[in-house]
Parts: C-alpha cells; sequence; structure tokens
C-alpha cells in the first residue's frame, strides 16, 4: 500500500493534482522523488504539514508509513466577509 | 447547542435561521452575521476550498470556544465551499443567549477567527483566470481585539 501527499490551494496548481500517492518511507526520500520546483514550495516556512489531519509542530524527522496522508498548508485566504 | 456545518450547496440564510430560531427557545436574543460574495468589478466567482479531515474540527474547536467564553443557549456556523457566483452568501454565523451583549460578542468572535485562522483557501476568477487570495495583514489585527 501507498501513502498519500495532499496540495492544498495555490500548491494544488503547482503540483497539477489535489493528490498523489508515494512510496513510503522519509519525507526527504519522498519530496527527492518530486519535481523540484515543487519540492521547493512544499518546504518554504509558511507551509504547514499535517500528517493523517494532525498539524505538526516541525517538517524535521517525517517518515510515512502505508497508508498515511500527509497534508501541504499554505496559509490560508482571509479577504472576503 | 452548537450546530456546526460545511455546505457543499447554495444555504437559505433565512432558512437556517429560522430552523435554528426554533431550536433556542429560550433565548432572549438571536444576533446573526450573513458574509457573501463581494460584487467586485470583474469578479466572476468566487472557489472555497476546504481539508475534509481539518476544517470542520476547527470549526467547532472555535464554536467551544466561543460557548465557554460567552453565555449562550446556541451557535449557529454554516460555512460554504465550492464555487460561488457574486452576491451568494458564504457563511452565515448566529450567536443565541439570554442577552444581547453576550450574542453579539461570540458572533462578533467567531467571525474574526473564522476569517484568519479556518482550513480555507480561496481563489477567484476574473477574465484573466483564476487566482489565489491571500492572508491580509487586516485579519491579525482583527483578532488580536480578542486579547
Amino acid at each position: 500500500m501507498s501513502a498519500r501527499l495532499v496540495f492544498l490551494g495555490r500548491l494544488e496548481d503547482l503540483a497539477g493534482t489535489a493528490e498523489m500517492a508515494v512510496e513510503p518511507g522519509p519525507l526527504d526520500q519522498v519530496l527527492a522523488g518530486l519535481p523540484r520546483e515543487l519540492a521547493v514550495a512544499l518546504l518554504v516556512d509558511r507551509v504547514r504539514f499535517a500528517l493523517n489531519g494532525r498539524l505538526l509542530a516541525e517538517s524535521g524527522g517525517i517518515t510515512l508509513a502505508s497508508g498515511d496522508e500527509l497534508a501541504f498548508l499554505p496559509p490560508v485566504s482571509g479577504g472576503q466577509g | 447547542m452548537i450546530d456546526v456545518r460545511l455546505a457543499e450547496a447554495p444555504f437559505d440564510p433565512a432558512d437556517e435561521l429560522t430552523r435554528f430560531t426554533a431550536r433556542v427557545p429560550e433565548a432572549g436574543g438571536v444576533v446573526s452575521f450573513l458574509g457573501k460574495v463581494r460584487a467586485d468589478s470583474g469578479v466572476e466567482a468566487l472557489d472555497i476550498r476546504h481539508y475534509a479531515p481539518m476544517t470542520l474540527p476547527g470549526f467547532r474547536a472555535l464554536a467551544q470556544t466561543a460557548l465557554r467564553r460567552w453565555q449562550l443557549d446556541g451557535l449557529l456556523i454554516v460555512h460554504r465551499v465550492g464555487e460561488m457566483a457574486p452576491g451568494a452568501p458564504i457563511v452565515l454565523v448566529a450567536g443565541a443567549a439570554r442577552h444581547r451583549r453576550d450574542a453579539f460578542a461570540a458572533t462578533d468572535f467567531v467571525m474574526d477567527h473564522l476569517k484568519g485562522e479556518s482550513w480555507l483557501w480561496k481563489r477567484e476568477r476574473t477574465a484573466a483566470g483564476w487566482r489565489w487570495i491571500e492572508p491580509r495583514a487586516q485579519d491579525h489585527v482583527d483578532r488580536a481585539r480578542w486579547g
């Protein structure tokens, strides 16, 4: 079974997809398999990570297990209303 | 009583308020705020994206915070996701309380926090195509009012 990456907001445009199945393993290794421009955009400070729906305090040392879902959350929009 | 929902399709604010009010018969007052897609020149549509594992749980936590802070009989949050036309309702927040000040304050508090802190991403469409809406400094100022 694979793990899943989820791209929110403008990251979806950059990835060209909202979700992507990847081989489980250390995050560094997973990111190395992505287009360079996308990997760089995922690692900027303002992008938060959530593993299986839980916000992570920091992105270091993550290893994706089979069935895990890692979401990349860019800053949320304010504006409207 | 807390009623917190994401709406995938258009909702009728008057219907929602009627039903909410009927569920809080002991309340002395109901305050509501309706946010609509602004009819800015050139904007043809607004699209709001959410992340299911986090967006609604975040709304519920916010509602609980408001309930602890003010004396409320009920709190309603209905938030649209998906694509909307100018003028369409985006969000309805209503607070019901024995006394109006609690209802006013809780509704205002929830709106300030919904706007800058919820896991929602918005983009708008103009003749030039879709454009993601970035965070505004004003949202932070609005939240800071509540200490």
